[in-house]
């Protein structure tokens, strides 16, 4: 039988194979046939030949290109085109200066050093190659037929490959069997993409349904696809079958290359792609490769460099050109003639001599300080690396510096961009408290427990309190309290052991599990809630028990059980055994797949599955169904799709469909299970999908398991229920909900279950028909929940709405048969599926919502507090609401209590354009009477977009920005950042935003994140650094001068993208502060060096021309001329640039202040350049002139001369060296021995080694010589002193009476630890005066500025609380307690008391109206100014008189949405933190649908 | 605990390396440092510079200049055209003993020895005795290598070629009667120069060597003729040959043509009257250069030289002012903050 198949199928696919060579290449797919028809006719008939094979090479190099090639490469750097012009130069007899080949040592050492950099690193790479290729796996071989081992190199596109469980797959593989029953293969991505959460795959459909084992010699398909790509997420195509039948591939059918398979025993698949075509080979690229800041002004002074180089020849020869111009005709005796014998003009030999003196002055330009930045940069990596501190010990993982040449760019960082989720916070997801069905349960002993932990962090790492969200601890009941008792206990002995530590590294390290900590897992359920969901579950049972409908069950109760039911299978979380690790539980009480077809549908759903028995269960008639398509044989002889279709169509023509489901038993036993709920893990994509799970646990309504077809839930009393998993409509961002579509197993109704953010959901919510009691109650809930989704959002939660839909079968019918032809399209698929889900998430029925804490990480309010002492500026760029970010944002100490917060909501360009002038009024107003006349002069005279705000202090030069920075916080929703982005407004939105002292923008998508990120590095020219943890900072994190990755709960795809990934955000702090810091500041302080030295030296020669008639003679041994940078003065130096600490790591981070020393590139400025080289020039007259003088009118000559000169110059540069090095390790003095003697010694040996060689130098003997010269140490000693003394001195000077910080703080370091700390402690106040860079320069406190405000907000009309009617509460008391019963009246009187916001009801769709044209802003702002004027006097006053006394507030409300009605937020801060809030955002936000709508209409 | 660590194989190394925490001294620029420092460093420094001036002032030099640019100049005469083979006298008194051995020198200004090219212009490997490079030296001597004839140069090169060529004879005027004070010209090379860098083809007579080659062009006698009177001192290892191939650093330049350290004048050259007679052949004046001769003792540190001595004194002073302006600085911006 098999022989038979597959014959003809042999014949067919040739056949195929031939038509398809007939065509002209297609080079939109990939075809792929399997090998094994091909194996005769090797290579040239083979279809898939010209697919790349699985052996991968990432080698650069082979023996053979690797000199040219490198060669290649580092010519393309321009200092080495350059040396090695100059080293050719020397070659032409007319101009040269050196031997040549000696000429051609430093350009050959430098090439060389990198090439055998290249060259290791290639030898690397090859090492791993091999180790790499040669790796076994099962590949089918048709003469033995079976699977015999080859080498991972071996295997070609078209193979079969066997695969057996925690193997690593080599290639792309189409998954075509697996030994799991459900057709699934597991595999762990962690390689990948990091995520440790198992992934499942399917069976391609055509071979879901073959029960025996795959047979690849049965197999006659060819595969299209697409041609190879990097998406990981992206697979598509179809394979077609010997009938002709079409499957569609998807990309859950392939497993890609790296991952590792887990769970299953065994799996067959086709090689797609192969080597090089992976998946992963295509996504690896190579380290990422930007130019630093410093090294961007360092080029700028390498072409100063060039410049002096030049004029220094000019010089040179102009002057060459009148020396000889003076002797006439008449030569003198030393002028040689030219070979030719004949004389040169002057002019000619001038201009040969400039060429000559470019090789001479060559050293000018420092040859070797690419190298050694390069060094330096790798020893920094190292020791970044090498830190304890930056070393996370639960996740065994520590810095990555991903990038390895832009350390120093992190000391001079000024803006930090920063994520929310996952970078500031956990990530942690922690399920807080929750609405059903419009009744809040608050979680008391819950928000205890986890008050519990967090108290034991702190214990732990002495770190405050996070403070600010922390819920309410009263009304407990006796019950919860033994319950806390309890696990408080439980956990304190746990802590003993290693506490949460220890949990996590227990989570993480042993992979067992995805986001479960016990602070994740244990819930403790409210009672309340723990009481109805029993109860409701109880009378589910008994109505079941006496085949009552399901539909008698009090709505209030049926929405909680279904509450849970949504939040157990609403998800993608995958059910797995502790025991055994990764083991997926296999309980199946039927089998089922997913409707993917038609006939599927079909066969479940027609009825004649309704007349064989409305009692007989689904799972029998299924199960008969499925055994008659079993059977080896029968391969996907099944009809196909379109024919299917038209098949429905016929089918419900006539019975319509319309005939209902009678009430099928639950699939219920309740003895399948021995495992309890508590031991079993979940296996989350995202973290608050696990908490959501883990939370319903909580209440007994647990997840047991999760098949591709069928979902199953443990409920109390009522057992383990089925739910027929229909769909899976997978999260999206765009949609921003997921939806799983299941039949219900007590109703057999079809189901949705929809959750998402509360603004997605919300406007799908079925608007309530007024008429009846229960559409009442619906509006009643809906507007609850709204309530408490303020509230939960106030409080700094994440909010997820939960709604169901019930469908019909029509509806269903309806809508799956668009649906299917949306999974099964080829083109356009993800559009299609899109628009589907849309169809079917329409009139929801909300069942609740939930809470969940993301809690913030450790020292994160600290590491915040620091980097801005430090002059940050940190922007939070979140997509999270509005009220969460604010308030994670006060917790984490970004907005300060003390802070007015300017909120800037609109609706259009044009409230937008007029929300940041007004700000601009605003703070301006506020810079007026804050700062002096004089500085309130320059404001006026400067007044342009960018020059507004001169700076007051004068530390803060032109380098830095020029604004000051007021006490105010910025916030910002996506939609009005949307408008602020546009160019014709963000230079005002600049100008707003960089005023103040930190900004929030909230609901922002990654593509605004980045597109902030650009805007303020272009725009402001400042050092950006961006920190994030998921795929959706990676834009931005790409766009940002440093890129930071959070190597955290979100996959990896952020630390790719990075050029240094953290794992916890605070070390953020030492990374910076310290690291950075030092990082800058070392090299900085080498590169200047290196100029200093090279001129300084250079300039010996130079002065030398005027002694030699400027014809390039050098009195500087060419070897020493040339070795000079390469080895006698090149380790000192390398050393301080390693190891050179400015300050102390501690003192660093206890004055952040330092930090502004790199901000302000004080090391480094553009100046120091020149007054390097000022006293290069100076000291190389020095280190000249007292040998000349020394040695005037004596029988010197001239390398007995010299040698004493070079011999200084080295000298001078090493005690330079040590004047500029701040801490003194013996590998300092080590080396600058080291230099002196190797020096001596390569001189010693060189003028003793060769009498005659050398030409023409010829320096035998001379050292030796000089050693026996008094005069030689009488100038060694005056001379280093003479050269050095100005600098000195000057250091001296100004380390001693007017230190910088810098040099304060080293002098804190000296002081003993006590003694320091104390110091520290009590100078922080006036450190902080002292050395920050912006002296405090507006206190809301002071009394003065408030009346100067008074008055100057009334001087500037337009400032923000005249404009439209403003809304003054006194908050104190206005929120109510939580409670139940008050908590329901507490918002709604927040509600009345908001006078405009009564006919704007946040969900209903069609009161706001956007004006029908554009008004020009300016009449309505007359218009406003006039109506409101006397009302915003008297609350501006009103506000002003209060705000003393609500101590230290400040609020501002900017507000300005088109149609008038205002939109007001206040924050109110009193004196416990606690933040309180009246939110009419939301209407805002939920009319921004309708306004669409409703201009759509009028459109 | 074994477990442990195989754990955290990530945990990096903790030292004090690794950890930059290695054990540093940190000089501090203080006051209370620098300040005394500048002082000792002042007070050693003048006291050197006190030293080195005294031992200076009491060198004696004697320069006379015998160019014969003025009309007075006792070799005005030689600096015609056309003159050759003229000897002029150079007449000149002593006032005081010159004491210990004294050198004698002769001396050229504006004479560019470090020009690039000129220096460049000899062959090593000729000058070591290497018989091939007599035939064919090096290419680098250009534009001496041949003569219009052809014919190889020996010693090739434009240093070699440009030799000076001025012969002095010291007289002592006592009486009226002139006593020659012997100049000895033995070891006024380097001691490595004349036993190692430089030497004789090893063919005797040395002369055999120099066949078919030619004597540089401006050179009135053969190489190996240049001392009729000791025939050691001929060929490559003439004393004056090697101190005139030890290029001069700068452009005025004196080199060393003799010690006068024998008989009488061991002990110095006494006052009294002395005429030197000059053998006048080098011209310098077509470069506006200047001849000149000098006669000086030596200290232990060498020739006559104020400058070093001074310039100890002048770093030592202003070491010491700059320590008292840091001082007064110090008093005044200082003290009253810190209080």
């Amino acid at each position: 039988m098999a022989r038979e198949s597959e014959e003809p199928g042999m014949a067919k696919a040739s056949k195929v194979k031939r038509q398809r060579k007939k065509k002209p290449k297609e080079n939109k797919t990939r075809t792929v046939h399997a090998n094994l028809l091909y194996d005769n006719a090797k290579g040239e008939e083979n279809p898939n030949r010209n697919y790349a094979n699985n052996k991968i090479k990432t080698t650069k190099y082979t023996v053979l290109s690797f000199l040219p090639k490198n060669l290649f490469e580092q010519f393309h750097r321009f200092a080495n085109v350059y040396f090695v012009f100059i080293a050719l130069l020397n070659f032409v007899p007319v101009v040269n200066a050196f031997q040549p080949e000696l000429a051609l040592a430093p350009v050959v050492f430098i090439l060389s050093v990198t090439a055998i950099k290249d060259l290791w690193e290639d030898y690397r790479r090859h090492r791993s190659d091999q180790e790499i290729n040669h790796m076994d796996c099962l590949v089918y071989n048709r003469a033995e037929r079976r699977y015999t081992e080859r080498y991972w190199k071996e295997v070609r596109v078209g193979d079969f490959i066997r695969l057996r469980c925690n193997e690593i797959l080599p290639a792309d593989v189409l998954l075509l069997s697996s030994s799991d029953p459900d057709r699934l293969c597991h595999i762990e991505t962690a390689t990948l993409d990091g995520e440790t959460n198992l992934k499942q795959r399917q069976v391609v459909r055509s071979f879901f349904d073959l029960d025996c084992d795959f047979d690849p010699l049965k197999y006659n398909g060819i595969i299209e696809c697409e041609k190879p790509n990097n998406d990981l997420n992206r697979f598509r195509g179809y394979i077609i079958h010997r009938s002709g039948r079409r499957d569609a591939l998807y990309k859950e059918n392939l497993l890609l290359r790296g991952c590792t398979i887990r769970n299953t025993e065994e799996a067959v698949g086709i090689v797609i792609y192969a080597g090089h075509e992976t998946k992963a080979m295509l996504n690896n690229n190579g380290p990422r490769y930007k130019r630093s800041k410093l090294e961007r002004q360092m080029n700028v002074d390498v072409f100063w460099c060039v410049i002096i180089l030049l004029v220094m020849c000019l010089f040179a020869a102009v002057g060459h050109g009148l020396w000889m111009f003076q002797y006439g005709d008449k030569r003198p005796v030393f002028d040689v003639l030219s070979p030719e014998g004949t004389d040169l003009s002057p002019i000619m030999s001038a201009i040969y001599l400039f060429l000559t003196m470019i090789i001479v002055f060559q050293v000018l330009i420092p040859i070797s300080l690419f190298v050694s930045i390069e060094i330096v940069k790798i020893c920094q990596v190292y020791f970044i690396h090498q830190d304890m501190d930056l070393y996370d010990e639960e996740t065994d993982s520590h810095l990555q510096c991903r990038a390895l040449n832009i350390t120093e760019d992190l000391g001079q960082m000024q803006y930090i961009f920063s994520d929310k989720t996952g970078t500031l916070t956990e990530n942690k997801m922690v399920f807080r408290r929750c609405t059903v069905a419009g009744v809040e349960y608050s979680h008391d002993a819950n928000a205890r427990r986890l008050a519990m932990y967090q108290e034991m962090d702190s214990e732990e790492e002495d770190c405050t309190s996070h403070g600010g969200t922390l819920p309410r601890r009263d009304s407990v009941t006796s019950h919860q309290s033994a319950r806390v008792v309890l696990r408080s206990q439980s956990t304190k002995s746990h802590r003993r052991t290693g506490s949460r530590a220890e949990a996590k590294r227990a989570s993480i390290l042993s992979k067992h599990t995805a986001f479960s900590s016990p602070m994740e897992k244990d819930i403790t359920p409210d009672p309340q809630l723990l009481d109805k969901v029993n109860e409701c579950s109880s009378q589910m049972d008994f109505m079941r028990f006496h085949n009552q409908p399901m539909s008698q069950l009090p709505s209030d109760l049926a929405d909680i059980i279904d509450f849970f039911i949504a939040l157990t299978i609403c998800n993608t979380v995958v059910v797995s055994s502790p025991n055994q690790p990764r083991q997926k539980v296999r309980m199946r009480f039927e089998l089922k797949s997913p409707v993917k077809t038609i006939e599927d549908f079909i066969k479940r759903f027609t009825p004649s599955r309704l007349t064989s028995g409305s009692n007989s269960s689904s799972s029998s008639s299924l199960i008969t169904n499925r055994s008659s398509n079993r059977g080896c044989s029968s391969l996907l002889s099944s009809p196909s799709a379109e024919s299917t279709l038209t098949k429905l169509d016929e089918e419900q023509s006539p019975q319509g469909m319309e005939h209902s489901f009678g009430p099928v038993p639950p699939c219920y036993n309740g003895n399948a299970w021995n495992l309890e709920d508590g031991e079993l893990r979940y296996e989350a994509e995202s973290p608050d999908e696990a908490a959501l799970v883990y939370a319903a646990r909580a209440y007994k309504c647990s997840l047991v398991g999760r098949l591709p077809d069928q979902v199953t839930v443990e409920l109390p009393h009522l057992g383990k229920l089925s739910f027929e998993l229909l769909h899976t409509l997978c999260f999206d961002s765009t949609r921003k909900r997921m939806s799983v579509v299941v039949r219900h197993p007590l109703t057999d109704q079809i189901t949705v279950y929809t959750k998402g953010a509360d603004s997605a959901i919300m406007d799908l919510i079925r608007p309530p028909d007024t008429g009846s009691s229960k559409g009442k109650r619906q509006k009643k809930i809906v507007s609850r929940t709204q309530n408490y989704l303020n509230l939960y959002a106030a409080d700094g939660l994440r909010t997820l709405c939960i709604a169901k839909k019930i469908l019909s079968k029509e509806q269903y019918a309806c809508w799956l048969q668009r649906h299917l032809q949306a999974e099964t399209a080829i083109q356009g698929r993800e559009e299609l599926l899109f628009d589907s889900a849309l169809r079917l998430e329409t009139n929801l029925q909300l069942l609740g919502a939930t809470g969940i804490e993301d809690r913030l990480q450790d020292g994160v309010p600290e590491t915040i507090a620091s980097l801005r002492k430090a002059g940050l500026q940190i922007w939070v760029l979140t997509g999270d609401k509005q009220e969460t970010a604010v308030n994670i944002a006060y917790a984490c100490k970004l907005l300060d209590p003390e802070e007015e917060i300017l909120t800037l909501n609109a609706d259009s360009q044009e409230a937008c354009a007029l929300l940041l002038e007004e700000s601009l009024h605003y703070i301006q107003a506020k810079f007026l009477c804050s700062s002096t006349d004089q500085a309130a002069k320059a404001f006026h005279s400067n007044f342009a977009p960018f020059e507004i705000y001169p700076s007051s202090s004068p530390s803060s030069s032109s380098h830095t920005t020029p604004f000051t920075v007021l006490q105010l916080g910025l916030v910002i929703d996506g939609r009005t950042l949307a408008y602020a982005l546009d160019k014709s407004l963000e230079d005002k939105f600049l100008a707003v935003a960089r005023s103040c002292r930190s900004v929030l923008c909230c609901r922002s998508t990654p593509l605004q994140k980045s597109m902030v990120v650009k805007l303020v590095r272009n725009k402001l020219k400042v050092m950006t650094l961006a920190i994030g943890d998921g795929a959706n900072d990676v834009s931005m994190i790409q766009v940002a001068d440093v890129g930071v990755g959070i190597s955290g709960q979100e996959g990896m795809q952020a630390v790719m993208a990075s050029d240094f990934a953290l794992p916890r955000f605070r070390y953020l702090q030492k990374l910076l502060l310290v690291h950075g810091h030092w990082c800058y500041s070392r090299l900085a302080n080498m590169i200047l060096y290196f100029f200093y030295k090279n001129a300084m030296f250079v300039a010996l020669i130079f002065w030398y021309q005027f002694y030699c008639g400027f014809s390039g003679s050098a009195m500087i041994d060419q070897w020493y001329l040339i070795f000079f940078n390469l080895m006698f003065s090149a380790f000192p130096q390398l050393i301080t640039g390693t190891l050179d600490k400015d300050v102390s790591a501690e003192t660093l981070q206890q004055l952040p202040q330092l930090y502004v020393n790199g901000q302000n590139s004080e090391e480094y400025k553009p100046y120091m350049f020149w007054m390097n080289m000022i006293d290069a020039f100076y000291q190389s007259l020095v280190c000249f002139f007292i040998p000349y003088f020394a040695y005037a009118d004596s029988d010197v000559d001239l390398f007995t001369w010299g040698t004493p000169i070079t011999t200084l110059a080295l000298l001078t540069i090493l005690v330079h060296l040590g004047i500029e090095t701040k801490t003194w390790t013996w590998m300092n003095w080590l080396s600058i021995a080291f230099s002196t003697a190797l020096f001596f010694t390569v001189a010693l040996c060189y003028n003793a080694s060769c009498p005659t060689c050398y030409t023409p130098s010829n320096p035998y003997w001379t050292m030796q010589r000089l050693l026996q010269d008094p005069l030689f140490y009488l100038l060694c000693v005056i001379t280093p002193v003479a050269a050095l003394l100005p600098r000195y001195f000057y250091r001296a000077c100004q380390g001693t009476l007017f230190p910088t910080p810098v040099q304060v703080g080293r002098q804190l370091d000296k002081l003993p630890t006590e003694t320091r700390r104390n110091i520290l402690s009590l100078r922080r106040v006036k450190a902080g005066s002292a050395l920050s860079p912006k002296p405090p320069f507006l206190s809301l406190s002071k009394p003065s500025p408030k009346g100067c405000n008074k008055k100057d907000l009334r001087s500037f009309p337009s400032s923000e609380t005249s404009q439209g009617p403003a809304l003054q509460m006194d908050e104190q008391g206005q929120r109510s307690p939580l409670g139940p019963a008050d908590s329901n009246k507490g918002p709604l009187d927040l509600y009345a008391i908001v006078p405009t916001e009564k006919d704007t009801l946040p969900y209903t769709k069609d009161t706001p109206k956007l004006p029908e044209e554009p008004r020009p802003p300016s009449t309505k702002d007359s218009e406003c100014l006039g109506k409101t004027l006397e009302a915003s006097d008297v609350s501006l006053s009103g506000w002003i008189t209060s705000t003393p006394l609500l101590s230290q507030t400040g609020s501002v409300q900017l507000n300005l949405p088109p149609a008038g009605d205002s939109q007001c937020v206040k924050y109110t801060r009193n004196s416990d933190q606690r933040l309180k809030s009246d939110h009419s955002i939301h209407p805002a936000q939920r009319t921004e649908q309708g306004a669409e709508q409703s201009l759509h209409t009028t459109l | 605990m074994v477990k442990e660590e195989q754990e955290l194989a990530n945990r990096p190394d903790n030292t004090a390396f690794t950890q930059q925490r290695l054990p540093a001294w940190q000089p501090m620029l203080s006051a209370g440092i620098v300040i005394p420092g500048f002082v000792l460093i002042g007070l050693a420094f003048i006291g050197i510079g006190v030293a080195l001036f005294v031992t200076s002032r009491s060198i004696q030099v004697l320069e006379l200049d015998y160019t014969g640019v003025g009309q007075n100049s006792p070799c005005y005469k030689c600096t015609y055209p056309n003159v050759s083979n003229c000897v002029c006298d150079l007449d000149f008194s002593i006032d005081s003993l010159f004491k210990g051995t004294v050198f004698f020198y002769y001396g050229l200004s504006n004479y560019f020895q470090n020009f690039r090219k000129y220096g460049v212009s000899k062959d090593d490997v000729q000058l070591s005795g290497d018989l091939t490079n007599f035939k064919s030296p090096s290419d680098t001597c250009s534009p001496y290598v041949y003569d219009s004839n052809n014919q190889p140069i020996v010693p090739c090169g434009s240093i070699a070629n440009s030799m000076f060529n001025d012969t002095f004879q010291l007289f002592q005027k006592i009486n009226g009667t002139k006593t020659l004070v012997p100049f000895d010209g033995k070891g006024i090379a380097w001691w490595t120069d004349y036993n190692i860098k430089y030497r004789n083809p090893s063919v005797t007579p040395l002369k055999n060597a120099f066949n078919s080659t030619v004597k540089p062009i401006f050179w009135s006698k053969p190489a190996y003729d240049l001392d009729i009177s000791d025939p050691a001192n001929n060929g490559f290892i003439n004393q004056n040959f090697l101190v005139w191939m030890r290029r001069a650093a700068l452009p005025n330049f004196r080199k060393l043509y003799g010690r006068i350290d024998e008989g009488v004048y061991a002990q110095g050259l006494p006052a009294g009257n002395y005429s030197l007679a000059i053998a006048y052949n080098y011209p310098v004046l077509s470069f506006d250069g200047r001849k000149k001769v000098v006669f000086s003792n030596v200290s232990w540190m060498g020739g006559k030289n104020e400058f070093l001595g001074i310039a100890y004194l002048v770093i030592g002073s202003l070491c010491i002012l700059m320590s008292i302006v840091m001082l007064i600085v110090y008093a005044k911006f200082k003290f009253p903050e810190e209080d």
